[in-house]
């Protein structure tokens, strides 16, 4: 399959993507929840990227630079120190890398499900809202006017 | 050529639409000039399951993010808050909350009260029968009986109280302190062929239900009705004018990206305060050096933005989170100047419902709060639908450095030189920022919160865009006379944002509009003599 440099990323910027996603956001059977790295929630990432591909690949960018090299490569010890010194470093790029990770990971249905939520848009079901007890106001009507009077022009 | 219109108005959102309708009523030949398209509610991203994730793409509230053909880039770099704005059929309304507070009466007489700043050379009580118009038009739900306000009527209920309401309200009254449910052009019960709220949240970037009023399903069905034409895609480059120095028309790029002139009796900029001094200033000639109705050097000057600091917690229960709309009340118990104090002004509080699954673990980890690893999961599950959040909507006031000028670089994509702001923040208003930042910290504390979380301002807040070619009596401190009309060219007329004096401490749109409908009124009182 021939692929668009400028908007795919390599298979060594995807591994290392893959890896850091499933680092940031691990599968937990306490949870019963899948992680980032999940086949298909890491599906939604590379093909969500769009207008974000700069900005995740200059991420990565960094991340190779700090590894030395391939940062999915690394022992579990070194990836650890590795991922620490990277989000110290902070930035607009890693912001960027941590978004589209999170974004897709929390509309997966798995995870959607976990939280007690259904799995859908908010169009056309919407959600019921109590009324609330409106007499909670009563000792506000009761204050004296607030605004200020202002001087004839 | 296109053939002459008596009237061509620049802009369709919140303030063009309003004018738009209400000249229709004359018989006039009226046309609307819009660069942005038609949106369908079927785009809006809560149809489908990226909701959350659109609002930091193509439904991003920043143009510079969002970077839609149709949006123009601005400079923002030298500024601590970023533009927000929405260009299409309906404008801002289109990307609003649609929390809709009117300007209090002592929003319009801060020299005479507060010694700070100018007055307004109109008033509440002149503006009254048109904020009363405007709530009809773009139909208002609420709760009568406000002791923050002069009585006011509202068409349609206020939206509910809520979970999230409910520990709010509780909290406030254990505080002694004044909240009220807002004013919202949310309906609450079906009205003028809009559907009734069945509480999608995600209002701001659109509703697919169509229950938040946007001009475009407002104003506009009434006004094409009556005869006035709208033409979507079409960016005027700047305003021409005669050799008697009054305004001629427009020049404009369509959706083609042909250049056209549209002639026209008189010209309506509606463009908001970014827009329309960016109009003006696109605009100057030989005659107009300096850009058109610019004689008194405020074109662009006395920007305000209002800051918007947040302050949230999280509490021990799940509230309403993004399962209905966003805002639904308001305090303005530190709304009016206390001589006490160490600033003058003063600023509503607002009270979030909360926010969605995407953007809770988003926002959080932007700030550390959600971290990487197996403890990702149970931090979470303490955040979400769990937040609460108060927004602080503070006054700022006209200083003339912060101003929006044309970028020497930047452009749109026809070619066309964007605007550049130069925006900071003044010691009165970061005093009041303070003051909205403790006391909100006191409410979440008495609504049972923790782990509190303050952000000073913050980005692409909030989209309020303020005094830039202001209203006025005197020529040399104002660009526009007490009805809009600009002093130095007599067919040329300013309706939005861009011409108030002071900035209130409240969401603008409910002003704008009422102000647009004060003008157009004006314009009609006045047809005899418009020109003199």
């Amino acid at each position: 399959m021939r692929t668009d440099p400028k908007t795919m990323l390599s298979p060594a910027e995807s591994r290392d993507l893959r890896c850091v996603a499933g680092m940031m956001i691990p599968p937990s059977a306490a949870f019963g929840v899948p992680g980032a790295d999940d086949a298909a929630i890491f599906a939604d990432i590379t093909a969500s990227l769009g207008r974000d591909f700069a900005d995740v690949r200059q991420a990565l960018g960094a991340l190779a630079a700090l590894s030395g090299g391939a940062f999915a490569d690394l022992d579990e010890a070194r990836r650890a120190a590795v991922a620490e010194a990277f989000q110290a470093r902070g930035g607009a790029a890693l912001v960027t890398l941590t978004r589209v990770i999170l974004q897709c990971y929390y509309r997966d249905d798995r995870v959607v499900r976990s939280l007690d939520l259904e799995p859908r848009p908010p169009f056309p079901k919407g959600h019921m809202l109590e009324q609330g007890d409106w007499s909670l106001l009563d000792p506000v009507r009761a204050r004296p006017k607030m605004w200020r009077d202002v001087p004839p022009r | 050529m296109n053939q002459i219109v008596d009237v061509l108005i620049i802009g369709s959102g919140a303030s063009g639409a309003a004018v738009a309708w209400s000249l229709a009523g004359t018989r006039m030949k009226i046309l609307c000039l819009e660069q942005g398209d038609w949106v369908k509610q079927s785009d809006f991203p809560s149809n489908g399951r990226d909701w959350e994730a659109r609002r930091y793409g193509d439904f991003d509230i920043s143009p510079n993010r969002r970077a839609r053909p149709t949006d123009y880039p601005v400079n923002d770099d030298n500024s601590p808050m970023k533009v927000a704005n929405f260009n299409g059929v309906g404008g801002g309304t289109i990307m609003y909350t649609a929390h809709f507070p009117r300007m209090h009466p002592s929003d319009f007489r801060v020299r005479s009260l507060d010694g700070v700043a100018d007055d307004w050379p109109v008033d509440y009580a002149m503006l009254e029968p048109f904020f009363a118009e405007n709530d009809r038009m773009m139909g208002v739900s609420g709760l009568a009986g406000d002791p923050a306000y002069p009585p006011k009527q509202l068409p349609m209920p206020p939206l509910p109280l809520g979970k999230t309401g409910t520990r709010y309200a509780r909290a406030m009254n254990k505080l002694g302190w004044h909240w009220w449910p807002s004013d919202s052009t949310i309906a609450t019960t079906e009205y003028d062929g809009r559907a009734q709220c069945i509480n999608l949240g995600h209002c701001t970037p659109g509703c697919a239900q169509g229950a938040k009023a946007s001009t475009d399903i407002t104003y506009w069905p009434h006004a094409i009705r009556a005869g006035v034409e709208l033409r979507p895609r079409c960016r005027v480059r700047e305003i021409t004018t005669n050799e008697h120095g009054m305004a001629s028309g427009a020049i404009y790029y369509d959706a083609d990206g042909v250049e056209r002139f549209q002639p026209a009796e008189m010209v309506i900029l509606a463009c908001n305060g970014i827009g329309t001094p960016r109009l003006l200033l696109n605009s100057a000639s030989s005659r107009f050096p300096n850009g058109l109705a610019n004689s008194s050097g405020l074109v662009g000057k006395n920007l305000m933005l209002h800051p918007w600091p947040q302050v949230r917690g999280y509490i021990d229960e799940r509230v309403d989170g993004d399962r209905a709309p966003m805002l639904s009340l308001w305090s303005k118990e530190f709304y009016e100047t206390d001589p006490a104090r160490d600033f003058v002004r003063g600023y509503t509080l607002q009270f979030h419902r909360g926010t969605g699954v995407v953007n809770e673990a988003i926002t959080s980890a932007a700030v550390g709060r959600l971290p990487w690893g197996q403890d990702h999961h149970r931090v979470y599950r303490d955040l979400v639908y769990r937040r609460l959040q108060i927004g602080i909507a503070c006054e700022d006031l006209p200083e003339e450095h912060n101003r929006v000028t044309l970028d020497p670089v930047l452009k749109d994509s026809h070619g066309i030189p964007a605007p550049r702001i130069d925006y900071t923040i003044s010691e009165n208003t970061r005093r009041m920022m303070e003051h909205g930042i403790a006391r909100a910290e006191e409410i979440l504390t008495a609504a049972g919160a923790n782990n509190l979380y303050t952000s000073r301002t913050i980005l692409n807040s909030p989209g309020h865009l303020l005094g830039t070619a202001r209203m006025g009596i005197d020529p040399e401190r104002s660009v526009v006379n007490e009805w809009g009309r600009c002093h130095d060219v007599k067919n040329l007329f300013i309706v939005d944002g861009s011409i108030w004096v002071t900035s209130g401490g409240v969401n603008p749109t409910s002003t704008i509009q009422a102000l647009a409908l004060y003008i157009a009124d004006s314009i009609k009182q006045r047809l005899a003599t418009l020109f003199d």
